[in-house]
C-alpha cells in the first residue's frame, strides 16, 4: 500500500540551507489557481532534488493548504520525495518486459558496485538507486535510466561500467 | 518522387530509438552533411515501430524507400558513403522495402496503421507534416460540411470504435451520454497515464504523432460540447510531454484550438497538459479527476459516473490516447471504412506493444481478429535464441497469462477474456520456457500490492496476504493448500473492491493457476522450480569439465561454501550453500550449473 512510501525520519544535512526565495516565482504562477498542489511539489522538488519541509510551510503559508493534506499528496505520489537525493538518480525498471529479462541482476549488480541498498544514496552524493516500473522503452529490456539518458538492452556489468563511467567524470 | 528532390535521410527519434543510440547516429549524418557539403535532406521521425532494429535510419531516394535497422555512428558513415554517394544501396542493412524481399518485411506485410498512420512517417514537432498527411482535415470537413454533434457521434457509434484505454466501452456511446447533460461547462480528458508495466503503444503515439491526438480530442469537445481539456500524462514520459508542448503551441497558432475555431462562433477549446506524479491507480478515471483536482489519487464511488459528475463536479467524458488517435480518422474515411476491420462486436485495428521473449519486439497494428498466434510467430518472429513459447501476458496487472495451447485465441475483446486474460490496453509480453510462472504472477501481485490507494480493506490487505503467500511459494517454503487459500482470496478481493484495480488484481494469479498449476504444484511439492528462476529452489553445482579452478566463486560466496585449490576443479558444500546465486553470475566459464 502507498503508505509504504512514509519512510522513517532520517536527517536532512542540507537543512537550513534551502533557499526558500526560490520558490516565489512559482508561488506567483500558481496564485489563485485550483488543482495547483501537485505542479506545486513537483516546481518545488524541481528546483530542490526533494521537499524540504520549510518548503511545504511556506506553500501552505501562501497557499492556505493544510500542512496535513500535502503531506498526504506528497507521501501518496512515487514522485515526491522529502529527502534530498543524489546527484544523478539511477531508475532501474522492473516493468513486466525487464523483469522476464533480468532486470533484478541489473539491480543486485549496482547494489554491489555502490554498496547501497535499493532506493538509498551514496555517502558521496553522487547516486541513488531506485526502481520504477515500467520506462516504455520494453523493447530494449532490461532498461535503466540515468537523469535523461536511457540505456537499453543491459547487463549487469554493462549497467556498472557506465554508472562507473560517470563517476570518472564527476571526479575529474 | 521527382528527379530534382533531394535524397531524404530520417532517423528515427522516438524515446525506445534515442535510448539505443539514435541521437549519436543523427548527430554524425549532421556532421557528415556538414563536412562534406552532403546534398541531402535530414529529417527526424518517432518511433517507425520497429524497435527491435533500433537505431533505424529510412533512406528515400529515386528508386523509392529503404530502412536500414541496427545501425551505428560507424556503419552509417558507410552506408551514406555507398547509398547516398554511390547510390549502390547496402542490401545486409536493409531491413525493410517494398523493392525487394527482407525477412522484416514479415513484420509489417500484415499491419494496417490508422492509429498509427503517421507514426514513423512525419516529424512529430511539425504541424506542416502532419497537414500534409490529411492533418486537421476531419476536423475541417466537420466544420466545413456543417456536420452536427450527432453526427459525429453518429460516425463514432457507426464504427464501432470501443475504447483503447482497457474498459472497452464503445466510444460513441461514451459521448452520446456526455452531450445528453447539457450543462454550461463540460470537460474532456485524454488519459495518457499508460501505468501497465510493460506496454508503450501510448508513449510512441503521444510521441509519434501528438497532432492525431490533439486533434481527436478537438473533435470530441465539438460533440459533447466540452469547454476545457486536459492530457493526463505520465510525468516518466518527458519525451512526449515535451512534444505535446509543442504541438498544442503550434495547434493554437493555426486556430485548432482557443476561440471560435476554425471560424465557428462559439466553438472555444483548449488543451492543458496535467502531469502524473507517479500512481497506477491514477489511470482509473475517477482516481486521474482526484489527482487533477490536486488530491490524493483515490478512486471512489460511481454513480454519479464522470458524465454527470466529473472534474469540479461538471460532466466530463475521459477517453484513452488510441481511442481519440482513431477519431480523425474515422470522421475523414467514414464508420464503414473503419468498421470494414475486425470482428462482429470488436471493429477495426489494435495497437499492440511486443515485448518479452519475442524476436521482434516493437509497436504493431493489426485488424482485430487476427490470432495471438499469427501477431507473434508470423509478425513477431517467433521466440527469441530458439526457445519454446510458453505464454503471452495481456491486460499487464489486470490481466492474465494465455498459454501457448490458447495461442489461436483472436485478438477482440470478448475471446480475449474468455481466457480470464482481457484485451488491456495493448501489452503482450511474451514469456518462455524460462519465464516462471510463480514468479511472474508474484511479481505483479508485489505491482498492485504497492499500487493500491488502500481505500478498501480486501485490496489494501488482500492482496498483500495473498503476496505473502506467492512468496513463500517461491522461497521454496509453500504448503498444501495454499493454491486453495490464494483462489479464496482471489474472489474475495475481486468482490469487494471498489475499483478496477483491486476487482482485477486477482486475474495474473487466477489464470496463472488454471493453466499452470502444476507449476505451482513442482514449487509446493516438490521444492523445485522447473524454469529455474526461483533462486531459493535451485541446486548450484560446479561443473568439473569446464571449471578452470579460478577461485572466482570462492572468493564471492558470501558463506564460504565453496573450496578448492587454485587451478582444480571446485566444490559447493549443499550444506552451506544459501543459494544466493552470485558464484552463478561471477563464473566467467559458464562452470556452475543449475538444477
Ligand atoms: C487501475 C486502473 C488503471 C487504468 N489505467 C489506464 C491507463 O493507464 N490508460 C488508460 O487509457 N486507461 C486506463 N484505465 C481505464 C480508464 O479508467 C478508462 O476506462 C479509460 O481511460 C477510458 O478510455 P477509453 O474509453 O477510451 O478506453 C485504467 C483503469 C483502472 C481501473
Ligand atoms: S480497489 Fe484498491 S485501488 Fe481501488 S479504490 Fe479500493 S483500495 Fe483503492
Ligand atoms: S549460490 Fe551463493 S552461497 Fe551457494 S555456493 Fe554459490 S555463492 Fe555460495
Ligand atoms: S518493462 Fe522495462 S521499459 Fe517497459
Amino acid at each position: 500500500m502507498r503508505i509504504a512510501r512514509i519512510i522513517p525520519k532520517i536527517e536532512d544535512k542540507k537543512n537550513g540551507s534551502v533557499d526558500l526565495t526560490l520558490l516565489d516565482p512559482l508561488l506567483e504562477k500558481f496564485k489563485g489557481k485550483k488543482g495547483n498542489l501537485i505542479p506545486l511539489l513537483q516546481g518545488t522538488q524541481d528546483l530542490y532534488g526533494y521537499i524540504p519541509r520549510q518548503a511545504f510551510e511556506k506553500i501552505s503559508g501562501a497557499t492556505g493548504i493544510e500542512l496535513s493534506e500535502m503531506y498526504g499528496v506528497a507521501t501518496f505520489y512515487a514522485q515526491f520525495r522529502l529527502h534530498p537525493a543524489g546527484k544523478h538518480i539511477i531508475k532501474v525498471c522492473h516493468g513486466t518486459a525487464c523483469h522476464v529479462q533480468n532486470a533484478k541482476s541489473i539491480t543486485e549488480s549496482l547494489k554491489e558496485a555502490l554498496k547501497i541498498a535499493d532506493g538509498e544514496t551514496t555517502p558521496d552524493g553522487l547516486f541513488t538507486l531506485e526502481s520504477v516500473a515500467c520506462l516504455g522503452c520494453c523493447s530494449l529490456a532490461p532498461v535503466m535510466m540515468i537523469g535523461d539518458e536511457t540505456y537499453g538492452k543491459l547487463t549487469g556489468n554493462e549497467a556498472v561500467k557506465i554508472v562507473k563511467n560517470i563517476r570518472i567524470r564527476e571526479n575529474n | 518522387m521527382n528527379a530534382m528532390e533531394k535524397t531524404k535521410v530520417i532517423v528515427g527519434l522516438g524515446s525506445c530509438g534515442i535510448a539505443a543510440g539514435a541521437k549519436k547516429v543523427y548527430d554524425k549524418i549532421e556532421a557528415l552533411q556538414n563536412a562534406e557539403n552532403l546534398d541531402i535532406e535530414l529529417k527526424k521521425t518517432s518511433c517507425i515501430g520497429m524497435c527491435y532494429r533500433e537505431p533505424l535510419v529510412e533512406i528515400v531516394d529515386e528508386n523509392g524507400s529503404y530502412l536500414y535497422g541496427d545501425i551505428d555512428e560507424d556503419s552509417v558513415i558507410d552506408i551514406i558513403e555507398k547509398h547516398v554517394n554511390q547510390h549502390n544501396p547496402v542490401k545486409e542493412y536493409v531491413v525493410q522495402t517494398d523493392l525487394f524481399e527482407t525477412e522484416d518485411n514479415e513484420y509489417t506485410k500484415d499491419q494496417v496503421k490508422i492509429a498509427l498512420r503517421n507514426c514513423g512517417y512525419i516529424d512529430p514537432e511539425s504541424i506542416d507534416e502532419y497537414e500534409a498527411r490529411e492533418g486537421y482535415r476531419a476536423i475541417k470537413k466537420i466544420v466545413g460540411q456543417h456536420m452536427s454533434r450527432l453526427d459525429v457521434i453518429q460516425s463514432v457509434l457507426d464504427s464501432g470504435l470501443r475504447g483503447r484505454g482497457g474498459g472497452g466501452f464503445p466510444t460513441g456511446l461514451k459521448w452520446k451520454f456526455a452531450n445528453n447533460n447539457k450543462a454550461t461547462e463540460k470537460y474532456i480528458i485524454c488519459n495518457a497515464d499508460e501505468g501497465d508495466p510493460g506496454a508503450f503503444m501510448d508513449r510512441s503515439l503521444l510521441e509519434g504523432d501528438p497532432h492525431a491526438v490533439i486533434e481527436g480530442m478537438i473533435i470530441g469537445a465539438y460533440a459533447i460540447e466540452a469547454t476545457g481539456g486536459i492530457i493526463y500524462c505520465r510525468a516518466e514520459y518527458p519525451l512526449a510531454i515535451k512534444r505535446l508542448n509543442i504541438a498544442l503551441k503550434q495547434s493554437r497558432e493555426r486556430g485548432f484550438l482557443g476561440e471560435n475555431i476554425l471560424g465557428m462562433q462559439g466553438f472555444d477549446f483548449d488543451i492543458y497538459i496535467k502531469e502524473g506524479a507517479g500512481a497506477f491507480v491514477c489511470g482509473e478515471e475517477t482516481a486521474l479527476i482526484a489527482s487533477v483536482e490536486g488530491h490524493r489519487g483515490m478512486p471512489r464511488k460511481r454513480p454519479p459516473f464522470p458524465a454527470a459528475s466529473g472534474l469540479w463536479n461538471k460532466p466530463t467524458n475521459i477517453n484513452n490516447v488510441e481511442t481519440f488517435a482513431n477519431i480523425p480518422w474515422i470522421i475523414l474515411n467514414g464508420a464503414e471504412a473503419y468498421a470494414k476491420y475486425g470482428t462482429e462486436k470488436s471493429k477495426g485495428t489494435k495497437v499492440f506493444a511486443l515485448a518479452g521473449k519475442i524476436r521482434r519486439s516493437g509497436l504493431v497494428e493489426v485488424p482485430m481478429g487476427m490470432s495471438i498466434r499469427d501477431v507473434i510467430f508470423k509478425l513477431g518472429g517467433g521466440i527469441k535464441d530458439g526457445k519454446k513459447f510458453k505464454a503471452v501476458q495481456m491486460g499487464g496487472p489486470s490481466g492474465g497469462c494465455i498459454p501457448e495451447y490458447l495461442a489461436d485465441t483472436i485478438v477482440d475483446y470478448d475471446s480475449v477474456n474468455a481466457t480470464g486474460a482481457i484485451m488491456g490496453s495493448g501489452g503482450m509480453v511474451v514469456m518462455d520456457e524460462t519465464t516462471c510462472m510463480v514468479d511472474v504472477a508474484r511479481f505483479f501481485l508485489e505491482f498492485t500490492q504497492k499500487e493500491s490507494c488502500g481505500k478498501c480493506t480486501f485490496c489494501r490487505i488482500g492482496t498483500k496476504r495473498m503476496l505473502e503467500i506467492l512468496q513463500k511459494i517461491t522461497d521454496g517454503k509453500g504448503e498444501e493448500g495454499d493454491i486453495e487459500k490464494l483462489e479464496v482470496l482471489a474472489y474475495k478481493i475481486k468482490d469487494n473492491s471498489l475499483c478496477g484495480l483491486g476487482q482485477t488484481a486477482p486475474n495474473p494469479v487466477l489464470t496463472t493457476i488454471k493453466y499452470f498449476r502444476d507449476e505451482y504444484e513442482a514449487h509446493i511439492r516438490d521444492k523445485k522450480c522447473p524454469a529455474l528462476v526461483c533462486t531459493s529452489l535451485l541446486t548450484y553445482e560446479v561443473d568439473e569439465e569446464k571449471c578452470t579452478g579460478c577461485t572466482v566463486c570462492a572468493k564471492h560466496c558470501p558463506v564460504d561454501a565453496i573450496a578448492g585449490e587454485r587451478k582444480k576443479p571446485h566444490h559447493i558444500d549443499q550444506d552451506v550453500c544459501i543459494k544466493c546465486g552470485m558464484c552463478y553470475t561471477k563464473c566467467k566459464f559458464d562452470a556452475i550449473k543449475l538444477s
